[in-house]
């Protein structure tokens, strides 16, 4: 349970977090593009995810009894990719070639160029149907593993999420969690000026699932929904995370213009000296 | 001709197959989107209830719990109609199971023209041109039920995306079932002209052929059952052979497999081809043949189409 996580592993987890960040900035910044807003909104949950909650074997990728992880927001790769890299999936040099011909490391993440991703996402509302399919496997596999899925939150003005939703819950998925990134952005805009999606928890219990509203930057928060939905086996667990677009980085934060455009290298030269020089 | 022959249903065909793969494969599962009953996996529904998902009218989402469910090492068949498949679900079928190069077969019932009175918007006929595109894919499209029982248990077998078109009515048994991925069947032989047909319009093909063997031409019938992989080198042969192609199908020229054929031909042997499908337009109620030969698909049209390809061949005056 969360209450066992010391105060000492959060500040490691809030460290950890602090240089994926830095990395988002960096390799973002050697791309050229890429969607820096949504993946440091995201960095706190991944964080947590990868380096606390699930049960990962950088040396097995394909341990079967491994939990799944599909971003289904998968324009948030750069966060992805650098909790898979400081959790050793990949080399950390690696995350200089995102999104350059030949890399692993496509815009959208892809299962077929990078071994440690459970499913190749991208196009938005897909993500959380494959996550369904992975969890209904490890039942009928009876396999303990956990299926997780991030969503983004103009994801949930597209249909199929709540396709794949209206699944997870009439099949009860105890195993399966979605966690919604709610940074109140989308590309164009706020998400409630252009088509909103509030109340967002309310649809969640509707649609059958154990819902929990947290701050999706407190990691104390983050571990004790992610622990509250392991106790919960009959139905599966929403977790509403609020968050911050472009946490972490002043003039990134609460806009949409970072949503899919990399900083120039004077602001991710500042946007690396607020998130404070690496050790 | 086609009246005299027994006419089977490739849906049962297809259901049945299903049943036997279940039992060999404990792992195999299998999905529907509230049309099990037309698409026969009610009958592997009934059998193995545990591993059959019917997840009702949310199409695009039986596409990606499919595909989750094929990337934990499960061959999956998901079942719905050819629109709501190749047409509702297309993005679902290009990135989840394809880019993901996920262990999927689609098979989609109720195809092209035979649909009949549902009318245009049921009748999918530009679902070979939208998944013969999709990189990876493998496409099938029987023209029996002994072909489709015998498709489906090769896809089985092989790792990979699939997609297989089956037709809602009974059709005509015109195969001894031996089917292979990417091989075309020469189901009769001829020099004078080949028909390369598909789906229901196999038999017609045949008919045809029979008629013109009565007044001494000798039409080849090829069964492009496997769409893609396609068998590039039967048709050359073909070409060389027989100098001129006729391709039927029950599909939208513009992106069917007589594009295909067309595009192959001009790039490798150039002979005249002609192409009989539905012009670009959509369909509209009515019975299944007979909107056959409403769109051009007509015993007399395609005979018509045969003899101008014979008289440009200079082989008849």
């Amino acid at each position: 349970m969360a209450d066992e996580v010391s105060s000492a592993r959060i500040a490691e987890l809030e460290r950890t977090a602090r240089e994926m960040r830095r990395e988002i900035i960096r390799m973002t910044r050697a791309a050229g593009s890429g969607h820096p807003g949504g993946s440091l909104s995201v960095t706190d949950l991944l964080a947590a995810l990868v380096f606390q909650e699930m049960k990962l074997d950088p040396a097995r990728v394909d341990w079967p009894d491994r939990d799944r992880l599909v971003l289904s927001k998968g324009h948030a790769a750069p966060a992805l990719y650098a909790a898979l890299a400081l959790r050793g999936f990949l080399p950390r040099e690696e995350l200089r070639t995102l999104r350059q011909l030949g890399s692993r490391l496509q815009g959208h993440v892809d299962r077929n160029k990078l071994a440690a991703i459970e499913a190749s996402t991208g196009c938005l509302g897909q993500g959380i149907g494959m996550a369904v399919g992975m969890a209904l496997d490890a039942r009928l596999a009876r396999r303990s593993n956990r299926v997780y899925t991030i969503i983004g939150d103009g994801e949930c003005q597209s249909g199929p999420t709540w396709e794949a939703l209206m699944a997870g819950g009439h099949y009860a998925l105890g195993n399966f969690v979605v966690l919604l990134d709610r940074n109140g952005y989308e590309t164009d805009g706020s998400t409630e000026s252009i088509m909103g999606i509030e109340p967002i928890v309310d649809k969640f219990r509707a649609f059958r699932y154990h819902t929990l509203d947290i701050d999706g930057h407190d990691f104390g928060q983050i571990l004790n929904a992610l622990a509250a939905a392991r106790a919960v086996t009959d139905r599966p667990t929403a977790i509403v995370a609020r968050t911050v677009k472009g946490k972490g980085v002043s003039f990134m934060e609460g806009t949409h213009v970072y949503h899919g455009k990399a900083p120039t290298a004077a602001e991710a030269e500042k946007a690396l000296a607020e998130l404070g020089v690496p050790p | 001709m086609a009246e005299a022959r027994k006419t089977e249903s490739l849906r049962d065909a297809y259901g049945n197959a299903l049943v036997d793969l279940g039992g060999k494969d404990p792992k195999l599962v299998v999905l529907d989107a509230d049309l099990s009953g037309s698409t026969r996996t009610q009958l592997f529904g009934k059998k193995f209830p545990d591993r059959f998902f019917n997840v009702g009218v949310m199409e695009p989402t039986m596409v990606t719990i499919a595909a989750g469910l094929a990337l934990g090492g499960r061959t999956v068949f998901a079942s719905t109609f050819a629109v709501f498949a190749a047409g509702h679900s297309y993005n679902m079928i290009r990135q989840s199971v394809c880019y993901n190069h996920a262990n999927v077969k689609i098979v989609a019932t109720h195809g092209g023209l035979l649909v009949g009175p549902d009318g245009g918007t049921h009748q999918m006929l530009e679902d070979i041109g939208l998944m013969r595109g999709l990189p990876g894919m493998t496409v099938v499209v029987p023209a029996d039920a002994p072909t489709t029982r015998s498709a489906i248990l090769a896809l089985a077998e092989v790792y990979g995306p699939a997609y297989v078109r089956l037709t809602r009515e009974n059709l005509p048994t015109v195969t001894d079932g031996s089917f292979e991925i990417g091989r075309a069947n020469e189901l009769r032989p001829g020099s004078d002209l080949t028909i390369v047909a598909l789906g229901a319009l196999v038999a017609r093909a045949l008919d045809v052929a029979e008629e013109l063997h009565k007044v001494g031409v000798e039409v080849r019938i090829l069964d492009a059952a496997s769409v893609k992989p396609f068998d590039e080198a039967a048709v050359l042969r073909a070409a060389r052979d027989t100098g001129a192609l006729l391709v039927l199908e029950e599909h939208t020229v513009e992106t069917g497999v007589g594009s295909l054929i067309a595009a192959t031909t001009a790039e490798n042997y150039p002979v005249p081809v002609r192409r009989v499908g539905v012009p670009d337009v959509f369909g509209e109620s009515g019975e299944g043949w007979a909107l056959m030969d409403r769109f051009g698909l007509s015993e007399g049209r395609i005979m018509e189409e045969a003899w101008e390809l014979l008289r440009a061949r200079g082989k008849v005056h």
